[in-house]
């Protein structure tokens, strides 16, 4: 018989933090390993993939988000020119060197050209994983819009059917579209709470929450979110004085947590675009119906914005401006990853546009590489006493 | 162009024989941007589209003056005007990581639509493919500098390695529809921009011109499997994959064509290659570097090396090179979709797989060794380039050099380093058991450069 423990949200939090920082850490699970209910892995790039259909499948979803700051390249740089952003080249590394070996498949995206390649890149030195590219569409606008992302959702559930052995049926498509649904949820309310009680969880360990399901069953990263939202609630800490901020440029590539944790050392991110991917649906996906439909239709009615996705309803400076303001911020930190072609481009239109609003902002390059941080503490500092300044 | 104009255009007298295709293509080319200038007297309405997935037919239907941005980009490379537009852009707070025909079109807006070929006007509308993923985000920039609206034009690529297009099978039809869809979304767009509607008739009217000139085309791209071959496709093709952009779906592009192909049959016939000794026959993978596009083919014609193809001319004239890719015009727009479809995964978005095409080219062009040009600020062209020159040099044991600059921006461009490499390239090619090198001798042929 073991002793009674009485609960402590601090241990508690703890201690989910500890779960999710390991299994952001984790090597890919091998056979033996896969947890119950999955015959394999599929690894996804970003930014949004219907993870609903491999999970359905009885595949655990893996979003493969680059090496960071301690992988050593040894292959990668004589296959991938210098010019190209690090976490392609950190993620062709990753194949190379034998840390995907056991995927069934890897999906990438039409988010940019160098993440295209990489599909190339899988076919050509990993033949026995299925590699493709996940047309989903640019143009979400045109009517039709839905039913061309159906019939390639069906086309991706026919591909993982011919690899599995079995049938995709609507019902479990509609179980995976439920237990998702659950996610979304539990992370729109950790979102909520940052927004409204900063001070209780930092954009760090809100990340690393939201991290972990890259790499966990959906059905335990929504127990370990209830977890840390029910001991999160019970935190008992006081606002300091620090301003309100808004992240935008980590919707691919991922800042170090170093880089998280200074800017958390001197702001508060009350929202942020940190594996949007994740978060993309923003409301319910139907449960009922067709479930390809409701998640085709869900990709263009209910979802999320991205320098790297184009829709005429949702233009780069608009959404940014909403996120300022349904999060109250007083600024913002535009970042960008380096060579990361959408986000150095993004970056100088919404500095230009804040300009012209007379919003202030912090202009970060950033690589998933990097290790030192003194030099953008510094300017995280000054950005910070300058917000508060003009404050007070 | 109104149809008035369109008409008088296809009356102006042509170039008298013997045709002369850089002369005749600098004409062209020195008429479309007049053209350009004078669009907006003419009451024209204009149109930006880029070289691949464009709807040009439908445009051209509604007779839209059409402004190609990168190749206004390349011509102030060809100009050695670039750094001063590239420079205008990073001042104005561009990265410089990011695509140099982009910046230099910024550096346009920026000097209010000043080039160096004269005024380019702005666009009532930009059409911007999936193809190339910079293209969304140049037309994101018209968006907010100019107030172009844009029009995304989503096109379903390869989606895997051994992907095959067959026309007509579920796969191809479901990716066409969407693109149907599209176009007749496109379609309503230009209507309320012209104030026209949109006439079927001259759809088909453009097709069959397109037709004829693909028809020429792939004929033209043939002959270059002759040795020696007739024209080099990095320096020659250059003028004509301008012409196939420009002038697609008109009368002066038809005859450009025809009279290309009968040229070359004739140079052909009588054994004339590019180079009077041609020693090695090369394919180059990437696109050129504007800047010293002559300079760099002088450095392997300087050793007798010739570029019969390049898959340049396939992504950058449309991908329409890849065979059964004729419109039937008895059924334009659904027809258009389903061409469009196939290009755009035979001939486009598999640079993404590159492997193969070039696997298919080394064949059909019988090659000595493949030239690879990585451009720094190119990654449609380049992220995957040495990973594919890795795979082919394991497989096929095709000789391979790899050399980097950039599409226009001078700063990239090492004279010596890239010349230490080219020589260093040809000796090995020597030492395989290839033709003797020529040293120092230079043996280009007078004949045959670009626009």
């Amino acid at each position: 018989m073991t002793a009674h423990i009485p609960y402590d949200h601090e241990t508690e939090l703890e201690n989910v933090l500890e779960r999710c920082n390991a299994a952001r850490q984790a090597p890919l699970p091998d056979k033996d390993s896969l947890p119950e209910g999955f015959s394999g892995t599929l690894g996804h790039f970003p930014v949004y993939f219907p993870e609903e259909i491999a999970h359905a499948a009885g595949l655990l979803p893996i979003n493969v988000l680059g090496g960071g700051n301690r992988l050593e390249l040894k292959h990668a740089d004589a296959r991938m020119g210098s010019f190209v952003c690090s976490i392609c080249r950190s993620t062709a590394e990753l194949g190379l060197n034998g840390s995907l070996q056991g995927l069934t498949g890897f999906i990438t995206h039409p988010i940019c050209d160098a993440a295209k390649h990489l599909a190339g890149i899988w076919t050509r030195n990993f033949p026995e994983q299925l590699a493709q590219i996940l047309y989903l569409p640019q143009n979400v606008n045109t009517p039709g819009a839905v039913r061309y992302i159906a019939a390639e959702y069906q086309r991706l559930r026919g591909e993982l059917e011919k690899r599995t052995g079995h049938s995709v049926g609507d019902e479990a498509l509609r179980t995976s579209i439920r237990t998702y649904n659950r996610n979304r949820r539990l992370l729109r309310e950790l979102y909520a709470l940052r927004r409204d009680e900063p001070w209780k969880l930092s954009c760090t360990e809100s990340y690393l929450l939201t991290r972990a399901r890259t790499r966990m069953p959906c059905e335990e990263h929504n127990a370990l979110l209830a977890r840390a939202l029910d001991a999160v609630r019970q935190r008992n800490l006081r606002a300091k004085d620090k301003p309100r901020v808004v992240f935008v440029g980590g919707f691919c590539e991922q800042p170090p947590l170093e880089m998280l944790e200074t800017i958390d050392d001197n702001c508060y991110v009350v929202d942020d675009d940190l594996l949007i991917g994740l978060r993309w649906i923003t409301d319910d996906v139907p449960e009922s119906g067709d479930p390809i439909w409701a998640l085709a239709e869900s990709f263009v009615e209910r979802s999320a914005a991205s320098p790297v996705q184009h829709d005429a309803r949702k233009t780069k400076e608009g959404y940014l401006m909403e996120m300022l303001r349904a999060s109250k911020a007083d600024g913002a930190i535009l970042t960008a990853a380096k060579f990361c072609e959408p986000g150095l481009d993004e970056q100088v239109a919404w500095s230009k546009h804040l300009d012209q609003e007379r919003i202030a902002y912090l202009v970060l390059e950033f690589e998933e590489k990097m290790t030192s941080f003194e030099q953008m503490g510094m300017q995280l500092e000054t950005f910070a006493e300058s917000l508060l300044f003009a404050l007070a | 162009m109104s149809t008035d104009i369109l008409q008088a255009a296809q009356t102006r007298p042509l170039a008298a024989a013997p045709f002369d295709a850089r002369a005749e293509g600098q004409r062209l080319m020195k008429d479309w941007y007049t053209g350009l200038a004078e669009a907006r007297e003419r009451g024209q309405h204009v149109a930006n589209v880029f070289v691949m997935g464009n709807a040009i037919e439908i445009l051209r239907s509604f007779d839209f003056q059409l402004v190609f941005p990168e190749i206004n980009s390349l011509q102030t490379g060809v100009r050695k005007a670039s750094e001063e537009y590239l420079r205008l852009s990073e001042d104005y707070g561009m990265s410089p990581d990011v695509c140099s025909y982009v910046k230099a079109d910024v550096g346009l807006i920026l000097k209010e639509q000043r080039h160096p070929a004269g005024l380019i006007p702005k666009a009532d509308i930009a059409i911007a493919s999936n193809m190339c993923s910079t293209f969304i985000k140049w037309a994101e920039i018209w968006e907010r500098m100019l107030k172009t609206p844009a029009f995304v034009l989503d096109l379903p690529g390869q989606r895997g390695g051994n992907w095959k297009a067959r026309p007509g099978d579920a796969q191809h039809a479901a990716d066409s529809r969407w693109i149907e869809a599209q176009f007749r979304d496109l379609i309503q767009k230009c209507e309320k921009i012209t104030g026209r509607r949109f006439d079927m008739d001259r759809l088909a009217e453009v097709e069959e011109r397109v037709n004829r000139m693909m028809f020429h085309w792939n004929n033209v791209m043939t002959l270059n499997r002759v040795c020696p071959a007739p024209f080099n496709a990095m320096l020659d093709g250059l003028t004509y994959i301008g012409i196939m952009n420009v002038y697609r779906g008109t009368p002066e592009g038809v005859e450009f064509m025809r009279r290309l192909e009968e040229q070359l049959k004739d140079k052909v016939a009588r054994g004339e290659g590019r180079v009077a000794e041609e020693r090695f026959r090369l394919l180059f993978s990437g696109t050129p570097c504007y800047v010293s596009m002559r300079r760099l083919v002088e450095l392997f014609e300087t050793w007798g090396g010739v570029f019969a193809y390049s898959d340049y001319l396939t992504f950058a004239s449309g991908g329409m090179d890849a065979g059964e890719l004729v419109y039937d015009t008895s059924r334009p727009l659904e027809s258009l979709a389903e061409v469009t479809a196939l290009a755009a995964q035979r001939g486009l978005s598999n640079q993404f797989f590159a492997h193969e095409r070039l696997a298919q080219q080394i064949r059909d062009y019988d090659v000595d060794g493949i030239v690879f040009h990585g451009i720094k600020s190119c990654r449609f062209v380049s992220s995957g380039m040495a990973d594919t020159r890795d795979y082919l040099n394991k497989r096929l044991k095709v000789p391979s050099l790899y050399i980097e600059s950039d599409l226009i921006d001078p700063r990239y461009w090492s004279d010596a380093q890239i010349k230490n490499r080219v020589d260093a390239f040809f000796e090995t090619l020597h030492q395989r058991g290839g033709a003797a090198p020529l040293a120092a001798k230079a043996v280009a042929a007078a004949g045959g450069s670009p626009a």
